[in-house]
């Protein structure tokens, strides 16, 4: 009997032993493995890092992941691999706030909070001298919780690009309470529903020193400069919920194909729509959304609102933009745009869609045939399940030095690399 | 004399187990799929179908006390909304709930108890009465 005992006490110990080992070697987990086009394989970077939103990748190849929710009090986190296996061996976090953009230009890391953006100065061994006290470039933006995140991107030629998105779904009097008429004008497009521009250089920037680069645009999470024609791109998050604020309108399979979520290419004074019009991909033209008189047939002036460069399916949420300029990847990828999809949960109770990342060539910087899935199975098991089931969720983008690609995940705090093998 | 007490005690409790859990499971069936009915119209694009909400946007159904806890604040964040950041294990979520005008006490009554007995969830009834009791408040607030 005690034998036994001892038997199943040392076995009990073991096991647990070598689950603790397995923790802190970060060797990739099976439910780690996507599905990924022909050629490419997966590393995982790193594991278990929280909400990694969105990631920029420096010159030395070290990442700095945006987290949305501090982890130990910090809200960025640096991973850097120091023996070139692919796999983070060392990780440094700084910043005492949460928030989701983050990108790098010209010597500067830059982050932002859901109502700040701020940056840190590279010294010539790429490290951040004062990771404890960035400079503060915009301050005092919106934040009323919903689409709160402030996505940025840069112009290299002095500008961020901040994304200010609606704290509503469809600019109603009551948000999201059915009979509630929309406002006209939306007062919301004053302070938020667009791309703001504000220089580098200029510290504590508020909306009277910035510009209101562009309009009508509900909420921008992915966005990214094309340096191969110059502009400022965007994917937008289309509205929600026509079928529950509009039963006798709209039912479950129309709600959830409707409306695109929209690829847009963004010029100085564009207005895109929101929360007037909506896309409808299948009529493919702008309609008046129900809140303003629409049927779900009228166009009022929606015809004179920017259309999209490409529509994708509804509420797959597109959380992250990167157009791809490396030379790793085939030839067919150059300059074509990589969108990173959250995953839906409006198409419910119709089957969700997303969580993935795809692929959109591109040529002269407009698209040049259909959207692929590039990398699939975040979900990581049963496909049509609620977005809180899912293992991973895609959130961010970002290039290696190599031509890789990164994706980020702030549902299991994973980041991987993308490589072409070839095989 | 103390054993029979025991005993008379006893069987007492457990008849009103019985009694009770009968009673809760034929009471439960009819409010249940009647619960389920509004639930599937009103609360489930936003719920998920498994109560699960939305990561950091709709909140979960499942293990808070805003679902199993204080009858009456339920009650009324179906009456008045709710718009207001709260943490929910760790968590805080973005997305406001409107009021449910075109709810009637019954409905209401019918859904919340659904809730607080589906998706793994174990709490007593709401009844019409108490919702009834609720919206009198909020009609005599100015």
């Amino acid at each position: 009997m005690n034998k036994i005992i001892l038997f199943l006490f040392v076995a009990v110990s073991s096991a647990m032993q070598a689950c603790a080992n397995d923790s802190t070697k970060q060797i990739p987990a099976a439910e780690n493995q996507l599905k990924l086009a022909p050629g490419f394989t997966a590393t995982v970077v790193a594991d278990k890092l929280g909400r990694a939103r969105h990631i920029a990748i420096n010159s030395n190849g070290d990442i700095y992941v945006k987290l949305e929710r501090l982890k130990d009090g910090k809200g960025i986190i640096r991973l850097r691999d120091t023996n070139g296996d692919g796999v983070a061996d060392e990780q440094f976090a700084f910043a005492n706030y949460a928030g989701t953009g983050i990108a790098i230009s010209n010597g500067y890391l830059y982050a932002s909070s859901n109502s700040e953006v701020y940056r840190y100065k590279f010294n010539a061994k790429n490290e951040i001298e004062n990771p404890d006290a960035p400079e503060v470039i915009v301050t005092g933006l919106v934040d009323k919780r919903q689409h709160a995140s402030k996505s940025i991107t840069l112009d290299g030629k002095g500008n961020i690009y901040v994304n200010i998105g609606a704290p509503s779904n469809a600019c109603q009097e009551q948000d999201r309470t059915a009979g509630s008429p929309g406002q006209m004008p939306c007062p919301i497009l004053e302070t938020a529903g667009g791309i703001w521009q504000f220089k580098i250089d200029q510290l504590n920037q508020s909306y009277a020193d910035g510009v209101r680069y562009a309009t009508g645009l509900r909420n921008v999470v992915g966005l990214d400069w094309n340096t191969s024609i110059n502009s400022l791109y965007v994917t937008q998050h289309g509205r929600d919920q026509l079928n529950t604020l509009h039963p006798t309108m709209y039912n479950d399979a129309q709600s959830a194909e409707l409306p695109a979520e929209e690829f847009f290419i963004v010029k100085q004074g564009m207005d895109f729509g929101w929360p007037y019009c909506y896309y409808d991909p299948i009529q493919k033209k702008k309609v008046q959304s129900p809140e303003y008189g629409g049927d779900g047939k009228k166009e009022g002036d929606c015809g004179t609102k920017e259309q999209p460069l490409y529509a994708f399916p509804a509420h797959w949420g597109p959380n992250a933009l990167q157009f791809y300029t490396g030379t790793m990847f085939p030839s067919k990828y150059r300059n074509g745009a990589f969108i990173a999809f959250h995953g839906s949960w409006n198409r419910a109770p119709l089957k969700q869609g997303g969580f993935n990342v795809v692929f959109l060539p591109m040529k002269d910087g407009k698209p040049n045939g259909e959207f692929e899935i590039f990398a699939d199975d975040f979900v990581g098991g049963e496909e049509n399940l609620s977005p809180g089931k899912a293992k991973h969720r895609p959130c961010g983008l970002a290039m290696g030095t190599d031509g890789s690609l990164y994706v980020s995940d702030d549902q299991g705090g994973t980041i991987w690399k993308i490589t072409y093998t070839g095989k | 004399m103390i054993v029979m007490k025991k005993v008379i005690v006893l069987s007492w409790v457990v008849v009103s187990v019985v009694l009770m859990s009968f009673y809760q499971s034929s009471l439960d069936k009819a409010v249940m799929q009647r619960g389920k009915k509004v639930y599937d119209t009103y609360c489930l694009t936003c719920h998920q179908a498994d109560g699960a909400g939305v990561p950091r946007m709709n909140p979960p159904l499942v293990k808070t006390t805003y679902v199993t806890g204080d009858k009456k604040r339920l009650i009324n964040i179906i009456l008045k909304g709710f718009n207001e950041s709260v943490e929910l294990n760790g968590d805080y979520y973005d997305n406001p709930i409107p009021p449910q005008p075109q709810l009637n006490d019954q409905q209401i009554a019918d859904v919340l108890t659904y809730v607080r007995n589906s998706f793994g969830n174990k709490a007593s009834v709401i009844t019409v009465a108490e919702v009834k009791a609720e919206r009198a408040k909020l009609k005599k607030k100015p």
